[in-house]
């Protein structure tokens, strides 16, 4: 069985017990919304899924290989790619120089070149900004920034955190437009965290809902977005 | 007028050794928040290592050629074996702030015994690669020398190369990436932890590059390099830890400035200069004179 | 009211340690050689610097290499006041005293916005720059320093009461004095405010505490905590020059106090100890091995740091910091 299995995933901080027996599995190339409110542990979920955390206990395989333990650096060299919240890019690199740092692992320099020809296609307004310092772009062009990176990295499993937050309503859409473009293109496996629960499930395969900690609901993101009780609890009507 | 002019050619020779220093420092501080005091000593031992080749060889360049790998060599092992124990064991309670200070502090003091012990505190020197005499111009001999010419072409050579290193290569994008922002180097596949000893090999490399430079037709003991060590630090600080353009900057400007004290004033004020520069950048505009406005974090 | 009946309590209670620990004190000093009798003298004058970094590092959180420096200008303020005042030898203690309170709130007033290594490194300059200050000023008697002679015991204390003695128990007198004044600051809300600026100075600040404030009260008081260290150093050598001051003074300093537990003020006796033991156990390895002078000038300095360094490593808070948590295992078990 291939895809992303994660079973009775459990995370602490310190003292904190942030997620608790968490178990969810995506198919190869379904998007799985990860939704909830602040605090629920989605980032936690993502941070150790690539390695920047470590669990307590559990597991998370992906492609039958486990994932847990393994360091951030040797994950993406086995597809795995994570844009952490926040818009992460480099600013003090220029927008090129950011883009080549998601193929910097790779010795075939021909195949970074060509995936940042192919990223500069989907995201056309990084294009006209290649030499510019990164700390001259707009929110949303960071965030393209930063997803454009992670692609040029080729992953076949792309950790999302968040890419809507902080950008306008209009950009929002743009960006969750091309996620679903490229995934589909590329045939990427995407798990994506959002607050924005309706955005997310709209162009969702599976949803997981998580509420301090907890999984309380997952299943097809279609059936979600229709039940009423989750509806009035996460969607807000 | 002469005057000037020689003071400024002198202090742009001191200030391109001390240019050396700085950045030797801001790298380290870079990539891994540390200010490594050891770096003296570092330079120290790799002059040394210079010394022994050069003064049997009777080649100052093939003595160069081992401090500058001695002292990478060092540097390397220094982040290995010493840094990474250390965050790894004192990272709790009120010490977790002041051990890497102390830590590297005790580092210089150890390698600076050992050099003691192997070689004595006897002054040595190391025979100067150029001339001394001061260059003669018609009638009159500046006190500006082949040695002094050779200083500052030597530094711009390898400042050159640096800049090369991290503005069109991998490794400089991937040492940048991994000073700047750590996290996301990581993510990116960057194997920081390499990336970051490798940038302590480079700053090593250096710094024993300004030992034997600054050795050269001087004295060399195991104490004679803390005032390179001091100035390098006050040249970093006033061209702002961040940038290693403002480490080059900010000792050029310190190179030329104590070059005036001292030609204008007198050697006594010399120290007492560079101190008050010190005090007055760290209250006056702490972040450096190239700093952008971001806030000092320690 | 209430407040001022615990001080009492404390002081009460403390008062008794001391005298009895005075009152043993002195009668070592009566049965030991006179060589051991000055290096307790020596052992006194560490415990005094060594106090100094505990209040500063070990409570205020700031690193500082310049009390080298302090201990500097406290020994040539005395010897500057007795020689050219004539005043009494107590008063050229507290002279020195004040200058290094004053200049230690001027240290501290530039130094109040530093952290970590910035304030590091520019002690640090200030530490090895300080015999090239020294050597320039001729007032300070340049590189052969100045004299400071205390004169001979009272002669009502008898022949046998030797030299030594008498530097032995001004040094314990004052030690003893300042140690106890020390150990109440510490267990003050000064002790406590500095805690907490060293803990987590932002959260500090949000309490009401003025930080930068404290942290210059801090380097005053440590300052003159130095001085009169430095003093009590002068008088034992009847000398001041740079040479007394150099930067290996300041490191010896800083590992005394994280080797004795950088934050317990009872461990400054354990310090100094340790440091007048280093350059015997040096010196012993040295004759054992010839070649006395090279091991004599760098052994104490490498067992020093490595003695550091380890400490730093496997005992940051020092050993006490270790063994308290041993015990707290036991207690929860």
């Amino acid at each position: 069985m291939s895809g992303l299995i994660v079973n009775r995933l459990n995370v602490s901080h310190g003292a904190i017990h942030a997620l608790h027996d968490i178990s969810f599995s995506v198919d190869p190339g379904q998007l799985a919304a990860v939704i909830g409110s602040n605090g629920a542990g989605k980032t936690t979920l993502l941070r150790t899924l690539s390695g920047l955390k470590d669990a307590s206990s559990g597991s998370a395989q992906w492609d039958q290989r486990e994932m847990l333990g393994v360091k951030p650096e040797d994950l993406v060299r086995r597809g795995i790619s994570h844009v952490s919240e926040g818009k992460s890019v480099v600013p003090e690199l220029t927008v090129k120089e950011n883009l080549v740092l998601g193929g910097i692992w790779r010795s075939n320099k021909a195949e970074t070149q060509e995936s940042i020809d192919q990223v500069v296609e989907l995201f056309p307004r990084l294009g006209e900004r290649m030499s510019q310092s990164a700390d001259t772009l707009s929110g949303g062009e960071r965030q393209m920034l930063a997803i454009g990176r992670a692609l040029v990295s080729r992953p076949k499993l792309l950790l999302l955190d968040e890419p809507s937050l902080g950008l306008a309503p209009l950009v929002i859409e743009q960006i969750f437009e091309t996620i679903n473009t490229f995934r589909t293109r590329m045939g990427l496996t995407v798990v994506l965290v959002e607050q924005n629960a309706m955005s997310a499930l709209e162009i969702a395969d599976i949803g997981v809902i998580i509420n301090l900690g907890h999984v309380v609901a997952q299943g097809k993101a279609s059936e979600l977005i229709n039940d009423p009780a989750l509806r009035a609890a996460y969607l807000g009507y | 007028m002469q005057k000037v002019i020689e003071t400024l050619l002198i202090g742009l020779t001191t200030g391109s050794i001390y240019a050396l220093m700085s950045l030797a420092i801001v790298l380290v501080w870079r990539s891994t928040r540390v200010i490594n005091f050891a770096q003296a000593g570092q330079a120290m031992f790799a002059t040394y290592i210079g010394f022994e080749i050069s003064s049997r060889s009777g080649v100052f360049w093939l003595g160069l050629l081992f401090a500058v790998v001695g002292g990478a060599l060092l540097g390397a092992g220094v982040d290995y074996f010493f840094m990474r124990v250390l965050f790894k064991h004192a990272n709790t309670g009120p010490a977790a702030v002041v051990a890497p200070v102390i830590a590297t502090l005790g580092l210089l003091g150890l390698i600076r015994s050992v050099v003691g012990l192997t070689w004595g505190g006897e002054f040595r020197t190391i025979e100067a690669p150029a001339s001394t005499d001061g260059y003669t111009i018609g009638s009159t001999t500046i006190p500006f020398s082949p040695l002094n010419a050779l200083v500052i072409i030597t530094v711009s050579l390898i400042l050159i190369a640096l800049a090369i290193l991290f503005q069109r290569t991998n490794l400089g994008l991937a040492l940048r990436a991994s000073a700047y922002a750590p996290e996301i180097a990581k993510l990116a596949g960057i194997r920081t932890a390499r990336t970051r000893t490798i940038g302590w090999a480079i700053a090593g490399g250096v710094g024993g590059v300004a030992g034997m430079l600054v050795s050269s037709n001087n004295f060399l003991s195991p104490y004679s390099l803390d005032l390179l060590l001091v100035f390098g630090f006050i040249a970093a600080v006033v061209g702002g830890l961040e940038s290693m353009v403002g480490a080059v900057v900010g000792a050029l400007v310190l190179g030329i400035g104590l070059t005036f004290i001292l030609n204008y004033v007198g050697t006594s004020l010399v120290f007492i200069g560079g101190f008050t520069v010190l005090i007055l950048v760290l209250l006056i505009k702490p972040d450096g004179i190239m700093a952008k406005g971001k806030g000092r974090r320690a | 009211m209430e407040l001022w009946r615990k001080a009492r309590d404390v002081v009460r209670k403390k008062i008794f340690f001391f005298i009895l620990l005075g009152w043993v004190l002195l009668i070592i000093g009566d049965r030991v050689d006179e060589l051991r009798v000055y290096q307790g003298a020596q052992i006194a004058m560490y415990s005094i610097a060594l106090a100094s970094i505990v209040l500063l590092t070990g409570y205020s959180g700031q690193v500082s290499l310049g009390n080298g420096a302090m201990m500097a200008v406290g020994g040539y303020s005395a010897a500057l006041t007795l020689n050219n005042l004539q005043t009494p030898i107590w008063f050229a203690f507290l002279m020195a005293i004040l200058v290094s309170a004053l200049f230690g709130s001027l240290l501290g007033a530039a130094a109040a916005r530093l952290s970590g290594p910035y304030l590091a490194g520019t002690t640090l300059a200030l530490a090895v720059g300080l015999p090239a200050i020294a050597n320039q000023f001729t007032f300070l008697g340049g590189e052969p320093g100045l004299l400071f002679d205390i004169g001979f015991p009272p002669e009502s204390f008898g022949e046998e009461f030797t030299q030594y003695k008498w530097f032995f128990w001004i040094a314990s007198f004052i030690a003893l004095i300042s140690l106890f004044i020390t150990s109440n600051i510490l267990q003050s809300r000064f002790g406590r405010t500095w805690r907490a600026i060293r803990g987590n100075s932002l959260a500090a600040e949000l309490a009401g505490v003025h930080s930068s404030r404290m942290k210059v009260l801090a380097f005053t008081i440590s300052s003159a905590l130095a001085g009169l260290a430095g003093a009590v150093l002068a008088m034992t050598i009847s000398l001041v020059a740079p040479g007394a001051f150099t930067l290996a003074l300041s490191f010896a300093l800083v590992t005394g106090a994280v080797l004795a537990g950088i934050s317990s003020l009872p461990g400054v006796v354990l310090g100094g100890l340790i440091l007048v033991v280093i350059p015997e156990i040096a010196d012993a390895v040295a004759n054992r091995f010839g070649d006395a002078d090279k091991l004599n000038n760098y052994l104490p300095g490498l067992i020093v740091s490595v003695l550091l360094i380890l400490s730093v490593i496997y005992t940051p808070n020092g050993p006490g910091e270790n063994l308290r948590k041993h015990l707290r295992k036991k207690a929860t078990h």
